[in-house]
Protein backbone atom coordinates (compact mmCIF):
# COMPACT_ATOMS: atom_id res chain seq x y z
CA UNK A 1 0.00 0.00 0.00
CA UNK A 2 1.42 3.28 0.23
CA UNK A 3 2.03 6.79 -0.58
CA UNK A 4 3.49 6.17 -4.00
CA UNK A 5 1.56 6.50 -7.22
CA UNK A 6 1.31 3.56 -9.60
CA UNK A 7 4.03 4.93 -11.87
CA UNK A 8 6.34 5.64 -8.95
CA UNK A 9 5.98 2.20 -7.44
CA UNK A 10 6.44 0.58 -10.84
CA UNK A 11 9.74 2.33 -11.48
CA UNK A 12 10.75 1.55 -7.91
CA UNK A 13 10.13 -2.18 -8.52
CA UNK A 14 12.36 -2.10 -11.60
CA UNK A 15 15.04 -0.29 -9.63
CA UNK A 16 14.94 -2.72 -6.71
CA UNK A 17 15.09 -5.85 -8.87
CA UNK A 18 18.08 -4.39 -10.72
CA UNK A 19 19.88 -3.74 -7.44
CA UNK A 20 19.03 -7.25 -6.18
CA UNK A 21 20.37 -8.79 -9.38
CA UNK A 22 23.57 -6.74 -9.21
CA UNK A 23 24.16 -7.70 -5.56
CA UNK A 24 23.69 -11.38 -6.44
CA UNK A 25 26.23 -11.13 -9.26
CA UNK A 26 28.52 -9.25 -6.88
CA UNK A 27 28.18 -12.00 -4.28
CA UNK A 28 29.04 -14.77 -6.71
CA UNK A 29 31.97 -12.88 -8.24
CA UNK A 30 33.35 -12.00 -4.82
CA UNK A 31 33.04 -15.60 -3.63
CA UNK A 32 34.79 -16.92 -6.76
CA UNK A 33 37.50 -14.26 -6.61
CA UNK A 34 38.09 -14.75 -2.89
CA UNK A 35 38.41 -18.52 -3.25
CA UNK A 36 40.90 -18.17 -6.08
CA UNK A 37 38.83 -19.29 -9.08
CA UNK A 38 39.03 -16.10 -11.13
CA UNK A 39 42.57 -14.82 -10.76
CA UNK A 40 45.40 -17.25 -10.20
CA UNK A 41 47.07 -16.81 -6.83
CA UNK A 42 44.54 -14.50 -5.20
CA UNK A 43 42.93 -15.72 -1.99
CA UNK A 44 40.99 -13.69 0.55
CA UNK A 45 40.81 -14.71 4.21
CA UNK A 46 37.79 -16.92 4.89
CA UNK A 47 36.45 -14.51 7.48
CA UNK A 48 36.44 -11.66 4.96
CA UNK A 49 34.56 -13.75 2.39
CA UNK A 50 32.01 -14.95 4.94
CA UNK A 51 31.56 -11.43 6.33
CA UNK A 52 31.02 -9.89 2.90
CA UNK A 53 28.55 -12.65 1.93
CA UNK A 54 26.54 -12.17 5.11
CA UNK A 55 26.55 -8.40 4.67
CA UNK A 56 25.32 -8.59 1.07
CA UNK A 57 22.66 -11.16 1.98
CA UNK A 58 21.36 -8.86 4.71
CA UNK A 59 21.12 -5.98 2.20
CA UNK A 60 19.16 -8.29 -0.11
CA UNK A 61 16.89 -9.35 2.75
CA UNK A 62 16.30 -5.69 3.62
CA UNK A 63 15.33 -4.84 0.03
CA UNK A 64 12.99 -7.83 -0.26
CA UNK A 65 11.25 -7.19 3.07
CA UNK A 66 11.11 -3.40 2.93
CA UNK A 67 10.37 -2.85 -0.75
CA UNK A 68 8.88 -6.04 -2.19
CA UNK A 69 6.92 -6.93 0.95
CA UNK A 70 6.07 -3.26 1.60
CA UNK A 71 7.34 -3.28 5.17
CA UNK A 72 8.56 0.27 4.61
CA UNK A 73 4.98 1.49 4.29
CA UNK A 74 3.49 -0.27 7.32
CA UNK A 75 2.91 1.41 10.68
CA UNK A 76 5.91 1.29 13.07
CA UNK A 77 4.15 -0.92 15.62
CA UNK A 78 3.62 -3.65 13.08
CA UNK A 79 7.18 -3.44 11.79
CA UNK A 80 8.45 -3.87 15.34
CA UNK A 81 6.10 -6.74 16.15
CA UNK A 82 7.48 -8.69 13.19
CA UNK A 83 11.14 -7.71 13.21
CA UNK A 84 12.04 -7.44 16.90
CA UNK A 85 11.43 -11.15 17.69
CA UNK A 86 13.98 -11.98 14.99
CA UNK A 87 16.59 -10.30 17.18
CA UNK A 88 16.52 -13.44 19.33
CA UNK A 89 18.20 -15.25 16.48
CA UNK A 90 21.37 -13.19 16.88
CA UNK A 91 22.23 -14.92 20.12
CA UNK A 92 21.00 -18.29 18.87
CA UNK A 93 23.43 -18.11 15.95
CA UNK A 94 26.40 -17.01 18.07
CA UNK A 95 25.70 -19.58 20.81
CA UNK A 96 25.24 -22.53 18.47
CA UNK A 97 28.27 -21.73 16.34
CA UNK A 98 30.36 -21.55 19.51
CA UNK A 99 28.87 -24.84 20.65
CA UNK A 100 29.74 -26.49 17.33
CA UNK A 101 33.30 -25.27 17.66
CA UNK A 102 33.45 -26.69 21.18
CA UNK A 103 32.31 -30.11 19.91
CA UNK A 104 35.06 -30.07 17.31
CA UNK A 105 37.70 -29.30 19.92
CA UNK A 106 36.38 -31.98 22.27
CA UNK A 107 36.35 -34.53 19.46
CA UNK A 108 39.90 -33.85 18.41
CA UNK A 109 40.91 -33.93 22.07
CA UNK A 110 39.37 -37.39 22.45
CA UNK A 111 41.01 -38.56 19.24
CA UNK A 112 44.42 -37.41 20.41
CA UNK A 113 43.97 -39.26 23.70
CA UNK A 114 42.87 -42.46 21.97
CA UNK A 115 45.85 -42.24 19.66
CA UNK A 116 48.20 -41.81 22.59
CA UNK A 117 46.75 -44.84 24.36
CA UNK A 118 46.99 -47.06 21.28
CA UNK A 119 50.61 -46.09 20.86
CA UNK A 120 51.54 -47.05 24.39
CA UNK A 121 49.45 -50.19 24.80
CA UNK A 122 49.26 -52.01 21.47
CA UNK A 123 52.19 -50.62 19.59
CA UNK A 124 53.14 -53.70 17.53
CA UNK A 125 49.61 -54.22 16.16
CA UNK A 126 48.87 -50.73 15.01
CA UNK A 127 49.00 -51.62 11.33
CA UNK A 128 45.77 -53.13 10.11
CA UNK A 129 45.67 -56.11 7.79
CA UNK A 130 44.04 -54.05 5.08
CA UNK A 131 46.80 -51.49 4.87
CA UNK A 132 49.36 -54.30 4.85
CA UNK A 133 47.76 -55.80 1.80
CA UNK A 134 47.67 -52.48 0.03
CA UNK A 135 51.32 -51.92 0.86
CA UNK A 136 52.14 -55.29 -0.51
CA UNK A 137 50.38 -54.53 -3.77
CA UNK A 138 52.22 -51.27 -4.06
CA UNK A 139 55.68 -52.78 -3.62
CA UNK A 140 54.82 -55.70 -5.89
CA UNK A 141 54.28 -53.41 -8.88
CA UNK B 1 -9.03 3.21 -4.03
CA UNK B 2 -12.72 2.90 -4.67
CA UNK B 3 -15.39 2.91 -2.00
CA UNK B 4 -15.45 -0.31 -0.10
CA UNK B 5 -18.38 0.21 2.21
CA UNK B 6 -20.72 -2.25 0.57
CA UNK B 7 -18.34 -5.10 0.10
CA UNK B 8 -17.45 -6.17 3.57
CA UNK B 9 -20.67 -7.81 4.48
CA UNK B 10 -20.39 -10.67 2.03
CA UNK B 11 -16.80 -11.60 2.86
CA UNK B 12 -16.22 -12.21 6.50
CA UNK B 13 -12.47 -12.38 6.38
CA UNK B 14 -11.55 -10.19 3.47
CA UNK B 15 -11.56 -6.74 4.90
CA UNK B 16 -10.09 -3.83 3.16
CA UNK B 17 -7.34 -2.07 4.94
CA UNK B 18 -8.41 1.48 4.27
CA UNK B 19 -11.43 1.20 6.49
CA UNK B 20 -13.07 4.28 7.86
CA UNK B 21 -15.70 4.04 10.57
CA UNK B 22 -17.11 0.67 9.64
CA UNK B 23 -16.75 -2.17 12.04
CA UNK B 24 -13.92 -4.21 10.58
CA UNK B 25 -12.65 -6.35 13.38
CA UNK B 26 -14.77 -7.04 16.43
CA UNK B 27 -13.03 -4.25 18.27
CA UNK B 28 -14.16 -1.91 15.52
CA UNK B 29 -10.63 -0.81 14.72
CA UNK B 30 -7.85 -2.44 12.74
CA UNK B 31 -4.69 -3.05 14.72
CA UNK B 32 -1.65 -1.69 12.87
CA UNK B 33 -3.92 -0.43 10.07
CA UNK B 34 -3.59 -3.78 8.34
CA UNK B 35 -6.28 -6.28 7.47
CA UNK B 36 -6.65 -9.45 9.50
CA UNK B 37 -5.45 -11.64 6.65
CA UNK B 38 -2.33 -9.64 5.93
CA UNK B 39 -1.39 -9.35 9.57
CA UNK B 40 -1.79 -13.07 10.14
CA UNK B 41 0.24 -13.81 7.01
CA UNK B 42 3.03 -11.71 8.51
CA UNK B 43 2.93 -13.63 11.80
CA UNK B 44 2.84 -16.95 9.99
CA UNK B 45 5.91 -15.87 8.05
CA UNK B 46 7.58 -14.81 11.29
CA UNK B 47 7.08 -18.30 12.75
CA UNK B 48 8.24 -19.86 9.50
CA UNK B 49 11.35 -17.71 9.63
CA UNK B 50 12.16 -19.25 13.01
CA UNK B 51 11.69 -22.74 11.59
CA UNK B 52 14.10 -22.08 8.74
CA UNK B 53 16.51 -20.30 11.09
CA UNK B 54 16.48 -23.41 13.28
CA UNK B 55 17.39 -25.61 10.32
CA UNK B 56 20.13 -23.34 9.05
CA UNK B 57 21.61 -22.90 12.52
CA UNK B 58 21.64 -26.71 12.89
CA UNK B 59 23.55 -26.88 9.61
CA UNK B 60 26.05 -24.27 10.80
CA UNK B 61 26.55 -25.99 14.15
CA UNK B 62 27.16 -29.43 12.66
CA UNK B 63 29.45 -27.99 10.02
CA UNK B 64 31.48 -26.22 12.70
CA UNK B 65 31.68 -29.40 14.77
CA UNK B 66 33.41 -31.41 12.01
CA UNK B 67 37.12 -31.27 11.24
CA UNK B 68 36.26 -31.35 7.53
CA UNK B 69 33.23 -30.63 5.38
CA UNK B 70 32.35 -30.99 1.68
CA UNK B 71 33.28 -27.86 -0.27
CA UNK B 72 30.18 -26.45 -1.98
CA UNK B 73 32.10 -25.19 -5.03
CA UNK B 74 33.07 -28.80 -5.71
CA UNK B 75 29.80 -30.47 -4.74
CA UNK B 76 27.43 -28.15 -6.59
CA UNK B 77 29.28 -27.71 -9.83
CA UNK B 78 27.17 -29.71 -12.26
CA UNK B 79 25.48 -27.92 -15.15
CA UNK B 80 22.86 -29.46 -17.45
CA UNK B 81 23.71 -27.66 -20.68
CA UNK B 82 26.98 -26.96 -22.53
CA UNK B 83 28.55 -29.72 -20.47
CA UNK B 84 31.81 -29.39 -22.39
CA UNK B 85 32.50 -25.84 -21.29
CA UNK B 86 30.29 -25.19 -18.27
CA UNK B 87 30.34 -28.49 -16.37
CA UNK B 88 32.20 -28.36 -13.05
CA UNK B 89 32.26 -24.60 -12.88
CA UNK B 90 31.43 -23.59 -9.31
CA UNK B 91 28.17 -21.80 -8.44
CA UNK B 92 26.94 -21.44 -12.01
CA UNK B 93 23.76 -23.49 -11.84
CA UNK B 94 22.70 -22.30 -8.41
CA UNK B 95 23.18 -18.68 -9.49
CA UNK B 96 20.81 -19.37 -12.35
CA UNK B 97 18.29 -20.80 -9.86
CA UNK B 98 18.65 -17.70 -7.70
CA UNK B 99 17.92 -15.46 -10.66
CA UNK B 100 14.85 -17.46 -11.63
CA UNK B 101 13.43 -17.04 -8.13
CA UNK B 102 14.42 -13.36 -7.88
CA UNK B 103 12.75 -12.65 -11.19
CA UNK B 104 9.55 -14.40 -10.15
CA UNK B 105 9.58 -12.25 -7.01
CA UNK B 106 9.72 -9.18 -9.24
CA UNK B 107 6.81 -10.33 -11.41
CA UNK B 108 4.85 -10.91 -8.20
CA UNK B 109 5.45 -7.28 -7.19
CA UNK B 110 4.10 -6.20 -10.56
CA UNK B 111 1.00 -8.37 -10.11
CA UNK B 112 0.29 -6.75 -6.73
CA UNK B 113 0.75 -3.28 -8.23
CA UNK B 114 -1.68 -4.04 -11.05
CA UNK B 115 -4.08 -5.31 -8.40
CA UNK B 116 -3.98 -2.01 -6.56
CA UNK B 117 -5.34 -0.29 -9.61
CA UNK B 118 -7.91 -3.03 -10.25
CA UNK B 119 -6.39 -4.07 -13.55
CA UNK B 120 -7.49 -7.68 -13.94
CA UNK B 121 -5.54 -8.43 -17.09
CA UNK B 122 -2.34 -7.05 -15.59
CA UNK B 123 -2.76 -9.16 -12.46
CA UNK B 124 -3.29 -12.36 -14.42
CA UNK B 125 -0.42 -11.65 -16.84
CA UNK B 126 2.16 -11.05 -14.11
CA UNK B 127 0.88 -13.91 -11.98
CA UNK B 128 1.25 -16.33 -14.87
CA UNK B 129 4.87 -15.20 -15.25
CA UNK B 130 5.36 -15.73 -11.50
CA UNK B 131 3.97 -19.26 -11.74
CA UNK B 132 6.30 -20.02 -14.65
CA UNK B 133 9.21 -18.76 -12.55
CA UNK B 134 8.18 -20.96 -9.63
CA UNK B 135 7.87 -24.04 -11.81
CA UNK B 136 11.22 -23.20 -13.42
CA UNK B 137 12.88 -23.04 -10.02
CA UNK B 138 11.35 -26.37 -8.97
CA UNK B 139 12.56 -27.98 -12.20
CA UNK B 140 16.09 -26.73 -11.55
CA UNK B 141 15.95 -28.15 -8.06
CA UNK B 142 14.65 -31.48 -9.34
CA UNK B 143 17.60 -31.66 -11.74
CA UNK B 144 20.07 -30.74 -8.99
CA UNK B 145 18.69 -33.43 -6.69
CA UNK B 146 18.69 -36.02 -9.44
CA UNK B 147 22.34 -35.34 -10.20
CA UNK B 148 23.30 -35.61 -6.54
CA UNK B 149 21.34 -38.82 -5.99
CA UNK B 150 21.81 -40.66 -9.29
CA UNK B 151 25.24 -39.56 -10.46
CA UNK B 152 27.02 -38.79 -7.21
CA UNK B 153 25.13 -41.14 -4.85
CA UNK B 154 24.57 -38.74 -1.98
CA UNK B 155 21.80 -39.93 0.33
CA UNK B 156 20.46 -38.92 3.72
CA UNK B 157 22.69 -41.52 5.35
CA UNK B 158 25.75 -41.60 3.09
CA UNK B 159 27.91 -38.74 1.89
CA UNK B 160 30.73 -39.52 -0.54
CA UNK B 161 31.84 -35.86 -0.74
CA UNK B 162 34.42 -34.33 1.55
CA UNK B 163 37.68 -32.43 1.76
CA UNK B 164 41.09 -33.83 2.75
CA UNK B 165 42.60 -33.08 6.12
CA UNK B 166 46.17 -34.18 5.31
CA UNK B 167 48.70 -34.29 2.49
CA UNK B 168 48.77 -37.45 0.41
CA UNK B 169 49.20 -39.24 -2.90
CA UNK B 170 46.57 -41.43 -4.52
CA UNK B 171 47.50 -45.07 -5.12
CA UNK B 172 44.64 -45.72 -7.51
CA UNK B 173 42.71 -43.58 -9.95
CA UNK B 174 38.99 -42.99 -9.95
CA UNK B 175 36.42 -40.80 -11.64
CA UNK B 176 36.19 -37.04 -11.18
CA UNK B 177 39.70 -36.60 -12.61
CA UNK B 178 41.59 -38.53 -9.95
CA UNK B 179 44.65 -40.39 -11.27
CA UNK B 180 47.05 -42.70 -9.47
CA UNK B 181 50.04 -40.68 -8.36
CA UNK B 182 48.14 -37.40 -7.98
CA UNK B 183 48.97 -35.57 -4.80
CA UNK B 184 46.57 -33.53 -2.71
CA UNK B 185 46.66 -31.03 0.12
CA UNK B 186 44.45 -30.43 3.15
CA UNK B 187 41.33 -28.65 1.92
CA UNK B 188 41.28 -30.31 -1.50
CA UNK B 189 37.98 -31.96 -2.39
CA UNK B 190 37.30 -35.56 -3.22
CA UNK B 191 34.33 -37.71 -4.20
CA UNK B 192 34.12 -41.45 -3.63
CA UNK B 193 32.51 -43.15 -6.61
CA UNK B 194 30.27 -46.13 -6.99
CA UNK B 195 31.19 -48.72 -9.63
CA UNK B 196 28.51 -51.23 -10.65
CA UNK B 197 26.67 -50.60 -7.40
CA UNK B 198 29.77 -51.06 -5.24
CA UNK B 199 31.57 -48.24 -3.50
CA UNK B 200 35.03 -47.73 -4.93
CA UNK B 201 38.13 -47.53 -2.77
CA UNK B 202 40.38 -44.51 -2.69
CA UNK B 203 43.64 -45.69 -1.12
CA UNK B 204 46.36 -43.11 -0.61
CA UNK B 205 49.80 -42.72 0.92
CA UNK B 206 50.00 -40.12 3.63
CA UNK B 207 52.65 -37.46 2.96
CA UNK B 208 54.10 -34.78 5.18
CA UNK B 209 54.04 -31.12 4.23
CA UNK B 210 57.28 -31.48 2.25
CA UNK B 211 55.86 -34.30 0.13
CA UNK B 212 57.80 -37.11 1.83
CA UNK B 213 56.07 -40.36 2.75
CA UNK B 214 54.97 -40.72 6.34
CA UNK B 215 56.02 -44.03 7.90
CA UNK B 216 54.13 -46.17 10.35
CA UNK B 217 55.77 -47.81 13.37
CA UNK B 218 57.09 -50.82 11.50
CA UNK B 219 58.82 -48.62 8.94
CA UNK B 220 56.35 -49.15 6.09
CA UNK B 221 54.75 -46.37 4.11
CA UNK B 222 51.62 -45.17 5.88
CA UNK B 223 48.63 -46.01 3.68
CA UNK B 224 45.01 -45.14 4.35
CA UNK B 225 41.71 -45.65 2.63
CA UNK B 226 39.75 -42.47 2.05
CA UNK B 227 36.81 -42.26 4.47
CA UNK B 228 33.34 -41.01 3.58
CA UNK B 229 32.48 -37.40 4.33
CA UNK B 230 30.39 -36.20 7.29
CA UNK B 231 27.14 -38.12 7.30
CA UNK B 232 25.05 -35.12 8.30
CA UNK B 233 25.74 -33.30 5.04
CA UNK B 234 23.30 -35.27 2.87
CA UNK B 235 20.51 -35.26 5.43
CA UNK B 236 20.85 -31.52 6.03
CA UNK B 237 21.02 -30.68 2.35
CA UNK B 238 18.02 -32.74 1.30
CA UNK B 239 15.96 -31.77 4.30
CA UNK B 240 16.57 -28.02 4.18
CA UNK B 241 16.43 -27.51 0.42
CA UNK B 242 13.54 -29.98 0.35
CA UNK B 243 11.63 -27.99 2.94
CA UNK B 244 12.27 -24.83 0.96
CA UNK B 245 11.24 -26.59 -2.25
CA UNK B 246 8.06 -27.72 -0.53
CA UNK B 247 7.34 -24.07 0.27
CA UNK B 248 7.89 -23.18 -3.39
CA UNK B 249 5.61 -26.02 -4.47
CA UNK B 250 2.76 -25.00 -2.16
CA UNK B 251 3.35 -21.40 -3.23
CA UNK B 252 2.95 -22.39 -6.87
CA UNK B 253 -0.29 -24.25 -6.07
CA UNK B 254 -1.75 -21.24 -4.24
CA UNK B 255 -0.55 -18.91 -7.01
CA UNK B 256 -2.40 -21.04 -9.56
CA UNK B 257 -5.60 -21.02 -7.48
CA UNK B 258 -5.44 -17.26 -6.92
CA UNK B 259 -4.55 -16.64 -10.56
CA UNK B 260 -7.64 -18.58 -11.65
CA UNK B 261 -9.76 -16.68 -9.14
CA UNK B 262 -8.40 -13.40 -10.52
CA UNK B 263 -9.10 -14.46 -14.08
CA UNK B 264 -12.69 -15.44 -13.30
CA UNK B 265 -13.31 -12.04 -11.78
CA UNK B 266 -13.87 -13.11 -8.17
CA UNK B 267 -11.65 -10.33 -6.85
CA UNK B 268 -13.27 -7.77 -9.15
CA UNK B 269 -16.48 -8.35 -7.18
CA UNK B 270 -14.68 -7.87 -3.89
CA UNK B 271 -13.06 -4.67 -5.14
CA UNK B 272 -10.51 -4.68 -2.34
CA UNK B 273 -7.45 -4.09 -4.48
CA UNK B 274 -6.87 -7.82 -5.03
CA UNK B 275 -5.88 -8.29 -1.41
CA UNK B 276 -5.60 -12.05 -1.91
CA UNK B 277 -2.90 -11.41 -4.51
CA UNK B 278 -1.13 -9.22 -1.99
CA UNK B 279 -1.23 -11.97 0.64
CA UNK B 280 0.15 -14.69 -1.62
CA UNK B 281 2.68 -12.07 -2.71
CA UNK B 282 3.92 -11.74 0.87
CA UNK B 283 4.32 -15.51 1.04
CA UNK B 284 6.10 -15.66 -2.31
CA UNK B 285 8.61 -12.96 -1.36
CA UNK B 286 9.26 -14.81 1.86
CA UNK B 287 10.12 -17.95 -0.08
CA UNK B 288 12.59 -15.84 -2.07
CA UNK B 289 13.93 -14.36 1.16
CA UNK B 290 14.56 -17.81 2.61
CA UNK B 291 16.39 -18.76 -0.57
CA UNK B 292 18.72 -15.77 -0.08
CA UNK B 293 19.85 -17.39 3.16
CA UNK B 294 19.88 -20.97 1.89
CA UNK B 295 22.04 -19.70 -0.98
CA UNK B 296 24.32 -17.96 1.52
CA UNK B 297 24.69 -20.83 3.95
CA UNK B 298 24.86 -23.80 1.56
CA UNK B 299 26.57 -22.40 -1.51
CA UNK B 300 28.45 -19.16 -0.81
CA UNK B 301 30.19 -19.75 2.50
Amino acid sequence: MGHLTYEESKSKAYKVITILGLITIGEVLFALLGKGYLVEGIHFPELLIAGMMILMSIVKAYLIVYEFMHMKYEVPGMVKSVLLPLGLLVWAIIAFIMEGNYWKNSRSGIQDKNQAEIETVVKPRVQSTQTKQLDHKQTGH
Amino acid sequence: MADTMTHHTDHGTDHHDHGGDEKLWDGGKQPFKASYGKLMMWYFLLSDAFTFAGFLIAYGTLRMSMPTWPIPDFVFSAFPWFTGTLHHKPLLFVTLMTFVLLFSSFTMVRAVQEGHRENKQGVVFWMVLTIIGGIGFLSCQAWEWTTLIKAEHVSVTKNPFSAHTEHGRYLAGDGHEIKAGDTFQPGDSYLIHKHDGEWGNLPYEVLDADGKNMMDDSGNKLVKNQAFGPKAFGALFFFITGFHGFHVLSGVIFLIIICINSATGLYVKRRNGYEMVEKIGLYWHFVDLVWVFVFLVFYLI
